[in-house]
């Protein structure tokens, strides 16, 4: 019986088993029939990385991230194993421990996610700084940040999605956050001005001490090796605090393949078919890096729905139906403390927006809800939404980018998009009025209709 | 704040403590007035159960409720062996014997809380009423700018089975047993509310009123923490408002306004066969001897469960009833909001639910049924089993048991919806109308889950949305009642409680929107 052995239980690892299993339940003495290994050293049971942030802040409990019961493994014949793989030997097809324990495979699929970048920042190691990424993070965040009492001040290091996410989390317990930010605005080289400014306001109304265009000089330790307090390099300020949170985007978490003879960049290279150099292994989520990007997409996606469909996808070409990994067009959300993001194909920030991109902007008098249309600006073709505060339909822009629409269609059928609960006041005619004053159409907004959204799926 | 906070806490333990109290308090006194006007408003014919009472009870002081209800209930039970085993069954007292005895102490009752009533409805009612709100309203200020706040939820000992949770549930079942199965311990609370009775409806109080009562008032006070809590969702409050208005008006005052004007009492929106006695020969008998009016309420009934709940249901889901009408619904929506996270989500409680639940609703059928034969045929037994038994063990068992004991007392342990869940036969009804017809539905957005699972977390349900949401598929649950707090939790915009056509409503997936076209295609047409 073949044995599929996969590194790594995130999403990624774990679809891939689903589907293989899917894919091969038949008798255990056929030719199809495989044995699925999932490899693991951070927890025994699959959990939603996802979720962290809602165990410290008091949402859930560890239990509620585990999407599937722990029955579940054995009934689906997965087996699971607890161990730190040490060294692949792509030869003799065989995995080392780090407690010197070995592991046989026929496939190896590699599925072993990022860890938490670190520049080489002076005290970077010092005890009470950590990233907030595996488990052992939130443990030691609970360790060192339980309370304010504790830790009178946090300094977070990075203005990307986990940064503002650590923020959130220690302002739910009081303690006192600076967020130091390169950027000269939150998130602004993936998000537009007027969007990337909404954003810091919602911070700075949370009372984080959000600190915009400065960097990090070092983290300094005090007698015990604890991290007491850190250095500004633009200043020189000194900021007295008792955690440090490195969330300064992540990378792929491979070292321990560095010298197997598989192919690494800055992730385990693969080519469309999710192979990586060496017959039988291959590589899925965030530790993936495509050769050539995908369309607009990056290299490597470090984005939960991307593991996702990597495993959908490598499961059946472990299963024998070879396919392309070809994902659909761009989708994303985030929440930036009470504000929903949702965005559907592609809406650039200042950096590297192509020429042609064109942008309407509404925002809510509030300054709590806003959209950026992108669209072409000779072909008037839709090109991509950001949306804040309003929850829009996936299926609806899904079926607009694959059809190619315009502008002008997508405003006429906003109603249909809308995903809003019930009963929420309804921005469409305010959204569609003002893009015919500014760009003297005359688009007129039709009624939600069942039919269309439902010819959509 | 945090001390405004405080001091409420302190006035509602305050007056928690003293209603507690009053059960200890007060003098009970059967003057043989009293005794004879019983004997004569029964038609009591035992002479031994008369005689015992004159002998050890009339003209003697009791100082607390509970020697002087042990005096009558056991007299009832010494008089009522001897006329059974004497074959006088003209003299057995088929009352039960603390409703029996409620009602003396009821009358025999004296002391001060008789003699103040009003003050010490302030002094329990008052206190709890407007320490609770010191303690809700400031919550607009503390829990920060309007959103989702659910911070500490499970590190705090009220809401995650803790101390204070497991001292809230020996409160709650304490107080439904007592409500239930020995209301004479409790005529001190019940005088409290007698002057809001008699301006109603014009009668004294009974336990069942100061239970509506009490109930309307923890409804509007949790609305209230219902109401800071989701400022931002306009169908939580708009939810809310709805069943806060049923609940005074369908469930409370209109059916005490009937009784002024000496109609029949009746909530007009309690469906059978939540509304389990609705066709016990009593009530049939009283509608039909009503006149019009009775009449009227009887085919409203069951035009009510017929027509209206099914059709309801097609068009807007269960949801209609059970989170926007039901008082079972609307208690657990506001005094059970902070409890809907400790429901088990286990498979292994949904096989458990599944059984209960379509059992309950088979008992109520069946015992029904055998009710109307027995009233149609004028028998007193079908298939040799007594009509009269098989509903006192449904009115005990599911009427009291389940829906107030366990329904109500477990929320701070097995969550809000336990009778919802497990136990009520019109949610079974109306779930098996929602699963197979009709069009409501929560839609899931595409591939846009990230398996965070606090859509599961806050099912009240138990319903594992997540396992759903993960998968791109829409949830179309039985159980579903469309509160729609898994929308509101949801991070990322996931989820939306819709009406829509029934084609396409149930979409499995194994493959999510956001993929590869043809790899969908391939594994999700099969």
């Amino acid at each position: 019986m073949e044995h599929i052995v996969i590194i790594g239980n995130g999403i990624s690892g774990v679809t891939t088993a689903r589907h293989i299993r899917k894919l091969s339940d038949t008798e255990t003495g056929s030719a199809q029939a495989k044995k699925i290994t999932i490899v693991s050293a951070e927890t025994e049971y699959f959990f939603s990385r996802t979720a962290l942030m809602y165990i410290y802040m008091g949402h859930m409990k560890f239990e509620h991230t585990q999407p599937y019961e722990n029955w579940f493994w054995k009934k689906n014949r997965i087996e699971l194993k607890k161990g730190f793989v040490k060294t692949v030997e792509t030869k003799s097809k065989t995995l080392h421990f780090a407690d010197g324990d070995t592991l046989q495979y026929d496939k190896l699929v590699i599925a072993t996610g990022s860890k938490p970048n670190k520049f080489g920042w002076p005290g970077q190691d010092l005890e009470g700084v950590m990233g907030m990424y595996h488990k052992q993070d939130l443990e030691k965040l609970e360790k060192y940040a339980p309370d304010n009492k504790t830790c009178k001040r946090a300094v977070i290091v990075g203005g990307g999605l986990i940064g503002i996410e650590l923020a959130e989390m220690l302002h739910s317990r009081h303690i006192p956050v600076t967020f130091l930010v390169r950027e000269t605005s939150f998130w602004n080289g993936v998000l537009p001005a007027g969007e990337s400014e909404m954003i810091n306001k919602e911070i700075l109304n949370n009372g984080i001490d959000l600190r915009l265009g400065v960097n990090l000089k070092e983290i300094k330790a005090d007698e015990n090796g604890k991290a007491k307090s850190v250095i500004i390099a633009e200043t020189g300020e000194e900021i007295a605090c008792d955690v440090v949170g490195l969330t300064a985007g992540v990378s792929p978490n491979i070292d321990f393949i560095k010298n197997s003879g598989i192919e690494t960049g800055r992730g385990v290279k693969v080519n469309r078919f999710l192979e990586t150099n060496i017959p039988d292994i291959y590589a899925v989520g965030d530790c993936a890096e495509q050769h050539e990007p995908i369309g607009q997409r990056r290299p490597i996606e470090a984005v939960w729905y991307t593991g996702r469909m990597m495993g959908e996808t490598v499961a059946q070409t472990i299963c024998g139906n070879r396919i392309e990994y070809k994902p659909g067009h761009w989708f994303n959300s985030a929440k930036f403390i009470d504000i929903e993001y949702q965005t559907y194909g592609w809406v650039f920030g200042e950096r590297g927006r192509p020429e042609y991109e064109k942008h309407f902007h509404w925002m809510h008098p509030d300054n709590n809800k806003c959209i950026t249309i992108a669209y072409h600006k000779d072909t008037n073709q839709f090109l991509g939404i950001n949306t804040f505060g309003i929850r829009m339909r996936h299926e609806f822009f899904d079926k607009i980018l694959t059809e190619k629409r315009d502008v002008n269609y997508v405003l006429e059928h906003l109603a249909d998009a809308n995903f809003d609960p019930e009963f929420y006041k309804l921005h469409e005619s305010a959204i569609v009025n003002q893009f015919n004053e500014e760009n003297n159409t005359n688009i007129k907004l039709k009624k939600k209709s069942w039919k269309r959204i439902f010819q959509t799926s | 704040m945090k001390n405004i906070q405080k001091i409420g806490l302190g006035l509602f333990l305050a007056g928690l403590g003293i209603f507690i109290s009053l059960i200890f308090l007060g003098k009970y006194d059967v003057s043989p007035q009293l005794l004879d006007d019983i004997i004569s408003n029964k038609g009591i014919k035992s002479e031994l159960f008369i005689n015992d009472l004159k002998s050890n009870v009339v003209g003697k002081e009791f100082s607390n409720p509970f020697t002087f209800s042990s005096k009558i209930t056991s007299a009832l039970a010494t008089a009522n062996e001897t006329h059974k085993q004497n074959n006088e069954w003209d003299k057995v007292i088929w009352s039960k014997p603390h409703s029996f005895a409620y009602e003396l102490a009821k009358s025999a009752g004296s002391g001060p809380i008789k003699e103040n009533k009003g003050l010490f409805w302030w002094l329990t009612f008052g206190l709890g009423i407007i320490g609770s709100l010191m303690f809700i309203i400031p919550q607009v200020i503390t829990l920060g700018p309007p959103g989702i706040k659910n911070n500490s939820i499970w590190h705090n000992s009220a809401t995650n089975r803790g101390w204070i949770g497991w001292f809230a549930f020996v409160f709650l079942v304490g107080f439904y047993i007592l409500l239930y199965f020995f209301p004479d311990y409790i005529v001190n609370w019940v005088y409290l509310v007698d002057p809001i009775s008699e301006s109603i409806s014009g009668n004294p109080a009974s336990q069942w009123f100061l239970y509506g009562f009490l109930y309307c008032v923890v409804m509007t006070v949790m609305a209230v923490r219902m109401y800071i809590k989701y400022r931002h969702n306009k169908y939580q409050v708009l939810r809310t408002t709805s069943v806060l208005f049923f609940q005074i008006v369908f469930a409370f005052l209109i059916p005490e306004i009937l009784v002024r004007f000496e109609k029949p009492w009746y909530d007009f929106k309690n469906a059978f066969p939540l509304d389990y006695d609705f066709f016990y020969s009593w009530n049939l008998d009283q509608l039909i001897n009503s006149g019009g009016f009775g009449l009227f309420i009887l085919i409203w009934g069951i035009i009510l469960t017929l027509v209206i709940v099914p059709v309801m249901v097609y068009f807007f889901g269960k949801r209609w009833y059970c989170s926007w009408v039901c008082g079972c619904g609307g208690l657990a929506e506001t005094l059970g909001d902070p409890y809907r996270q400790l429901s088990d989500k286990s498979m292994k409680a949904w096989k458990i639910e599944r059984w209960l639940v379509h059992g309950v609703l088979v008992f109520a059928l069946v015992m029904t049924g055998f009710t109307l034969y027995a009233y149609f045929s004028g028998a007193q037994d079908v298939l040799g089993i007594k009509t009269q038994t098989i509903q006192d063990i449904y009115g005990f068992l599911i009427g009291s048991i389940f829906a107030g004991v366990i329904g109500t007392g477990f929320y701070p342990i097995f969550g809000n919806r336990v009778w919802c869940r497990f136990g009520c036969p019109l949610a079974a009804y109306m779930g098996i109308v929602q699963r197979f017809k009709s069009r409501f539905r929560i839609t899931t957005n595409g591939g846009q889950c990230i398996s965070c699972g606090n859509c599961s977390t806050y099912c009240e349900q138990g319903i594992d949305v997540r396992a759903y949401a993960q998968k791109g598929e829409n949830i179309v649950r039985a159980s579903c009642v469309g509160c729609g707090i898994c929308s509101a939790v949801c991070p990322r915009g996931v989820l939306k409680l819709e009406n829509g056509p029934e084609k396409g409503r149930i979409n499995p997936t194994d493959i999510l929107l956001g993929n590869d076209v043809d790899l969908m295609d391939l594994v999700n047409q099969k």
